[in-house]
C-alpha cells in the first residue's frame, strides 16, 4: 500500500459552536460540552487535555456521533455530520474510528481475534471493489497484524490470552481495519504500565507516519499528550480554555489553569521542586461557577472574572486563550 | 424529601388504578362471556339475572361498569356474591385479613431472625463445615414443598405424637383471634408460622450469605480491617448493614405477596380462614365478585409494600436519598 | 546503607527482612514476592515503585497482616519497633493495625462504607483503639479533618462519602488513617485515582505529615514523578524482587539497574527535546507464575548475558545505591 503524503493544509475536521447538554432530574442541566469550536488539519494530532468532568470524553464521542450533539455542527471533510441520517452516515463511519481506554472491555471475550477484526470488513463493503471476499479479508488481517506489531498466530486466539498492551494493539488494529482517516483515541494508554505505555505511544506515532492518520488524542496525562500532539487544547468544565501549538501551550501557558496543570505534574527529572499551592477541588460540572468557570481557583481573578465569561481569543497567531488576564507578560520560559 | 414522598404516593395510586382497570377488563369485559350469568351463579332465575344486570350496569358502557364496580368495592362496600348465598364480599375479606396478617407477620419474624443468623454465621465461617452444613440445611428448606411439610407437621403433632408431652398442647386446625385469647392464638399459629418460614429461611440465608461473601471483597471492608476493628464488628456494622439494602428489598416483596394471599397453601393445610383460603374458595366456585375483590386486595398489598420498601430504601441507603 | 536521611533520625522503625509471600497455584507454589528486605527509619518517606505484578501492594498488605487468601504462605521477618509482626496473633495484630500502622488505599471513592457518615467512620476507628466517648472522638475527628485542609469540617463530618468530591474523600481517608497518631502510614497508590491538581494537594499533605504528625510513610506508586516529588528514598520492584534501592535524588539522577534506566527513559519527557519515538522496553512485565529463571528482567534487557540466567544478588552500586544486576553501572561513578 502506498500512501500519498497527507495534505497538511487541508482541514479534515471542523467543529463549530458544539454543545452537548444533559437534562438532569430536578430541572438541572449539565453542560458537558459548552460552545466548543476548533479545527483539525489533515495529518495533525490534536491533544485534548483536562481533568475529570471537563467534558473531553463527551466531546470525543460527539465528534464521531456516538453521542448526538445538542447543537452546533461538526464538519468532517467539509460535510456536516451532525444532521446526517444514520444511513448516510454509514460510509463516513469507515473513515472515523475510535480507540477506548479499557482495552479489555471493548473486546468480546468469546470471540477470536480474527473474527473481531474481520467483522467490520464483513459489514462494510470496500468503496472500490464492493463486497470483501474471504481472500481479501485474510490479506487485510495479516496486513493489520503486521502494522500493529502482533504475531499472525494472534488471529486464532481469544482476548484473555493477551496482555493489556497487546489488547490495546488489537483495539488499534480494529480501528484501522477500514482504513480510517481520523482516529479519536480516548485515554488509550492510561490503563497501561509505564513500560508498555511507551510502546503504544510509539505505535500511534508509527501508524501516523505510515498511514498519514489524523488523531484527536484525549488524555489527562500532559507528558503523553506532549509526546504525540502537534497542537493541544486544554478543557475545563466543558469549555476549551486554551489551544495552540503543543510546546507553546504547555511551556508558555497563557491561561492560569494550564499553568496550574503543568506545574502540578510531578516529574522524575524535576526532583523536589515543591508543587504549586493549589486550592480547591474541581467544581461539579452541574453547578459551574459564574463568569469565568475557573475564577474561584484562579490566583489572578478580578471582579470581572466573576461576572463575565471570557471569549476564546488569540494571544498570538495560532495560540488562543479564554482569559481576561492572559499570562503572556508573566511567562516563564523553560528550556 | 417531601416532594419525593408525594411523588411516590402518586405513582402508587396510578399503579393501583392501572391494576384495577386491568383486573376489571379481564373478568368483566372478556368477549364471549356474560358476566351477569357468572355473578348470578349457576341456575339463576331470570329475575336475579335482571337484578344483577341492572345493579352492575352491564347494560351500560364499560367505563360506567368499571365505576360501579369500584364504587361497590371501595365506597358502598356492598359487592355481593350470589354464587355464595348472597354474602357480601368486602366484609368477608375484612374478616379474613387478620388471620393472614397474623400468620404472615409471625412467620416473617421467624424467617427474618433465623435467616439473618444463619446467613451471617455461614458467611463468617466461610468454607468451614459450619458453613457447608448451613448451606445444606438451607437447600433442604427450599426443596420441601410447604403443603407437604404442613401435612407432615399436622400428622406428627396432631395424630402420631399428639399424645406425647411434646405435642399434647397443639390445638386442632383453626384460628383463634388474638383479641379473644392471646395464648390460644399463639398455640394455633406457632406450627404454621414455622412451616411457612422454612422455605424463606432457606432462600434468605443463602442470599444473605452470598451477599456478605461478595461484600468481603469490597474496598471498604478492607478499609474496615485496616482500621483494626474486630471481625464481628466488621461483619455486623459494615457487612450486614450494607447487605440490609438488598435484603429489605426482597423481603418487602415476599412479605407483601404472602399478605396478598400467597400463603394460600399454608392456610388451606392448617385450616386457617385467611385471604389465601378465601381466594382458593372463590376460584373453585368461580365467584367473580370475590375473585375481583381478593385480586384487588392482594394487588394493593404488593403495591403498598413496594412503596414501603422504597421508603425503607431511602432510610437505609443515603445514596438513594440524594437521588443518585 | 550508610546514608544520610535529611529528615529522619537513624532509628529504624520498620525492618523487613527476606519477606517472601507465595500462593499455591495448580499444585505448585508461586512466589508473589521474594526476599524483600528494607529498613524504614523514623520520619522517613520511602517510595515503593513498580509496574503491575511487581508485588508492591502485596508487600504492603503483608506488612499490615491483611493477606488472607487461603493457602498463602508468608516467610521472613517484619519487625516494627522491634516487635515481630509475621506470625503475630490476630488479636495483637488488630491492636497495632489502625493505631500504630495505618493504611490508605488507592480509590477514595470506595474506601468508605457508603451507608455511614464520614465522621462516624473516623469516630469508629478512634473508639476502637482508645477509651473515648463518641463526643470526644468526634471532637478529634473534626480537628483532624480541619488539619487535613477540609473546609467546614464539622459539616463535612456529617456528610456521607458519596456527597464528597474525590479530593475531599481522600483527605478524609487520610484523616481517618491518622486518627490514632500512627507512627507508620502505608499509602497504596493514594493519588492514582485523582486528578493532577488534586494529586498535587494530597502529595503536599503527605509530605508534611512527618512534621505535623511525626509519621513515617511507605508510599506505594507506579508513578516515578510522585516518588521524586515526595520520597527521601526509593525501592524499585520488578516482578516480585527488588531491582534497585537508593536515595530518591541519586537514584533518579543515576539509575544503576538497567530496568530503572529503561523505565525512566520510557516516560515521555515534559521538558526538553521530544524524541520522535520513545525508548520503550520491549515486552511486558512477567506474571508471577511465568517469571523467567534468573534475573526476571533479562528477557527484556539490552545488556543481558549468559550469567543473567542466575539470580543476581542485591549489591552496593555506589552512591549509597544498591542494584540487583551483574552489570550495574557502578563502575562509572559520576559526580
Amino acid at each position: 500500500m502506498s500512501i500519498p503524503a497527507p495534505d497538511t493544509t487541508k482541514t479534515l475536521l471542523e467543529v463549530r459552536h458544539l454543545h452537548k447538554t444533559y437534562q438532569l432530574p430536578g430541572r438541572k442541566t449539565l453542560k458537558a460540552v459548552d460552545d466548543i469550536s476548533f479545527s483539525v488539519r489533515q495529518g495533525e494530532v490534536l491533544g485534548l487535555v483536562g481533568e475529570s468532568g471537563c467534558g473531553k470524553s463527551t466531546l470525543g464521542r460527539c465528534l464521531l456521533r456516538l453521542l448526538p450533539a445538542s447543537s452546533g455542527s461538526i464538519l468532517f471533510d467539509g460535510q456536516d455530520i451532525t444532521r446526517l441520517s444514520e444511513r448516510k452516515l454509514r460510509p463516513l463511519r469507515q473513515r472515523l474510528q475510535m480507540v477506548f481506554q479499557d482495552s479489555s472491555a471493548s473486546l468480546n471475550p468469546r470471540r477470536r481475534i480474527g473474527d473481531l477484526l474481520a467483522e467490520p470488513l464483513r459489514v462494510h463493503a470496500d468503496p472500490i471493489n464492493g463486497k470483501h471476499t474471504a481472500d481479501m479479508i485474510t490479506a487485510r488481517l495479516t496486513e493489520l497484524l503486521d502494522l500493529v506489531g502482533l504475531p499472525r498466530s494472534a488471529l486464532e486466539r481469544y482476548p484473555h490470552e493477551f496482555s493489556g498492551g497487546q489488547k490495546q494493539r488489537i483495539n488499534i488494529a480494529r480501528a484501522l481495519t477500514l482504513s480510517p482517516q481520523l482516529i479519536v483515541a480516548d485515554e488509550p494508554v492510561s490503563a497501561l504500565d509505564v513500560s508498555v505505555q511507551a510502546q503504544i505511544i510509539n505505535l500511534f506515532a508509527d501508524l501516523q507516519d505510515q498511514l498519514g492518520l489524523t488523531y484527536v488524542f484525549i488524555s489527562h496525562d500532559l507528558s503523553v499528550v506532549r509526546q504525540i500532539s502537534t497542537r493541544v487544547a486544554v478543557m475545563y468544565l466543558g469549555s476549551i480554555v486554551e489551544i495552540g501549538e503543543t510546546d507553546t501551550v504547555l511551556h508558555t501557558p497563557a491561561h492560569p489553569y494550564t499553568s496550574m496543570l503543568t506545574q502540578a505534574i510531578p516529574h522524575p527529572t524535576k526532583g523536589k521542586t515543591g508543587l504549586p499551592a493549589i486550592t480547591g477541588d474541581i467544581p461539579s460540572p452541574v453547578s459551574r461557577p459564574s463568569g469565568c468557570h475557573f475564577h474561584p481557583r484562579c490566583p489572578y481573578a478580578q471582579a470581572i472574572c466573576r461576572e463575565k465569561a471570557p471569549a476564546l481569543e488569540n494571544v498570538k497567531p495560532s495560540h488562543m486563550v479564554s482569559c481576561h488576564f492572559p499570562l503572556v507578560a508573566l511567562q516563564k520560559i523553560y528550556v | 424529601m417531601l416532594s419525593a414522598f408525594l411523588r411516590r404516593v402518586g405513582q402508587t395510586l396510578i399503579v393501583l388504578f392501572g391494576i384495577s382497570v386491568l383486573v376489571f377488563l379481564v373478568f368483566f369485559a372478556t368477549p364471549g362471556a356474560d358476566p351477569t350469568a357468572r355473578i348470578a351463579g349457576r341456575n339463576a332465575s331470570p329475575q336475579t339475572m335482571e337484578k344483577v344486570r341492572h345493579e352492575y350496569g352491564f347494560d351500560r358502557p364499560l367505563p360506567f361498569q368499571y365505576a360501579t364496580m369500584m364504587k361497590k368495592l371501595f365506597i358502598t362496600r356492598d359487592l355481593t356474591s350470589y354464587a355464595n348465598r348472597g354474602e357480601q364480599v368486602v366484609p368477608e375479606i375484612i374478616q379474613a385479613a387478620p388471620v393472614t396478617l397474623s400468620l404472615v407477620c409471625g412467620s416473617a419474624v421467624i424467617w427474618l431472625i433465623v435467616s439473618v443468623a444463619m446467613g451471617t454465621l455461614a458467611a463468617a465461617m466461610k468454607g468451614s463445615w459450619v458453613d457447608r452444613t448451613l448451606i445444606m440445611l438451607g437447600l433442604v428448606g427450599i426443596s420441601m414443598p410447604v403443603f407437604w411439610l404442613g401435612q407432615v407437621a399436622n400428622l406428627i403433632s396432631l395424630s402420631r405424637y399428639h399424645d406425647t408431652w411434646l405435642f399434647s398442647w397443639v390445638p386442632g386446625p383453626g384460628y383463634v383471634p388474638l383479641t379473644q385469647n392471646p395464648l390460644a392464638w399463639f398455640k394455633a399459629l406457632v406450627i404454621p408460622w414455622c412451616v411457612l418460614a422454612v422455605m424463606f429461611i432457606g432462600i434468605y440465608s443463602r442470599i444473605l450469605r452470598a451477599d456478605l461473601v461478595a461484600l468481603a471483597q469490597e474496598d471498604f471492608m478492607r478499609t474496615a480491617r485496616a482500621k483494626g476493628l474486630s471481625p464481628a464488628r466488621i461483619l455486623v456494622f459494615h457487612g450486614l448493614r450494607t447487605s440490609a439494602i438488598t435484603y429489605v428489598s426482597l423481603f418487602g416483596l415476599d412479605f407483601a405477596q404472602l399478605l396478598g394471599g400467597g400463603a394460600l397453601l399454608t392456610e388451606v393445610v392448617f385450616g386457617l380462614p385467611g385471604v389465601g383460603r378465601l381466594t382458593y374458595q372463590a376460584l373453585t366456585n368461580l365467584d367473580l365478585p370475590l375473585i375481583m375483590a381478593t385480586v384487588m386486595y392482594s394487588a394493593t398489598f404488593v403495591v403498598l409494600a413496594n412503596a414501603v420498601v422504597d421508603i425503607l430504601y431511602i432510610l437505609l441507603d443515603p445514596r438513594v436519598r440524594d437521588g443518585r | 546503607m550508610a546514608v544520610n536521611f535529611p529528615h529522619s533520625t537513624s532509628q529504624p522503625l520498620l525492618e523487613v527482612k527476606d519477606l517472601c509471600v507465595s500462593i499455591p497455584s495448580y499444585g505448585r507454589s508461586v512466589a508473589l514476592i521474594e526476599h524483600i528486605s528494607f529498613t524504614l527509619r523514623e520520619r522517613e518517606i520511602l517510595g515503593l515503585v513498580g509496574e503491575s505484578g511487581s508485588g508492591k501492594s502485596v508487600t504492603a498488605t503483608a506488612i499490615m497482616g491483611l493477606l488472607d487468601t487461603p493457602g498463602l504462605k508468608i516467610t521472613g521477618s517484619v519487625r516494627f519497633r522491634g516487635q515481630e509482626l509475621v506470625g503475630l496473633s490476630a488479636r495483637k495484630m488488630r491492636a497495632i493495625r489502625g493505631r500504630d500502622i495505618a493504611m490508605i488505599f488507592q480509590d477514595p471513592m470506595t474506601a468508605f462504607t457508603p451507608v455511614y457518615t464520614v465522621g462516624w467512620q473516623i469516630d469508629e476507628q478512634i473508639m476502637a483503639h482508645e477509651r473515648l466517648s463518641r463526643k470526644q472522638a468526634r471532637e478529634r475527628t473534626v480537628q483532624l479533618l480541619a488539619e487535613m485542609g477540609v473546609p467546614d469540617p464539622t459539616r463535612t463530618a456529617n456528610r456521607y462519602p458519596h456527597q464528597l468530591s474525590g479530593g475531599l474523600r481522600q483527605r478524609a481517608v487520610i484523616a481517618m488513617a491518622l486518627s490514632c497518631n500512627p507512627t507508620l502510614l502505608i499509602a497504596d497508590e493514594p493519588t492514582t485515582a485523582l486528578d493532577v491538581t488534586v494529586q498535587a494537594q494530597i502529595l503536599e499533605l503527605i509530605s508534611t505529615l512527618r512534621d505535623t504528625h511525626g509519621s513515617s510513610v511507605l508510599l506505594i506508586t507506579h508513578d516515578m514523578g510522585v516518588v521524586a516529588e515526595t520520597c527521601d528514598s526509593v525501592m524499585v520492584l520488578y516482578s516480585g524482587r527488588i531491582a534497585e534501592t537508593g536515595l530518591a535524588e541519586a537514584l533518579f539522577a543515576h539509575p544503576r539497574h538497567p530496568y530503572t534506566t529503561a523505565l525512566l527513559n520510557s516516560i515521555p519527557p515534559f521538558y526538553g527535546e521530544r524524541p520522535h519515538r520513545l525508548p520503550a522496553i520491549a515486552g511486558t512485565p512477567p506474571a508471577p507464575h511465568e517469571r523467567p529463571a534468573g534475573c526476571a528482567f533479562s528477557p527484556r534487557c539490552h545488556d543481558a548475558q549468559t550469567i543473567c540466567s542466575t539470580i543476581p544478588p542485591l549489591s552496593p552500586a555506589g552512591n549509597g545505591q544498591q542494584a540487583a544486576c551483574f552489570f550495574s553501572t557502578s563502575g562509572q561513578q559520576e559526580h
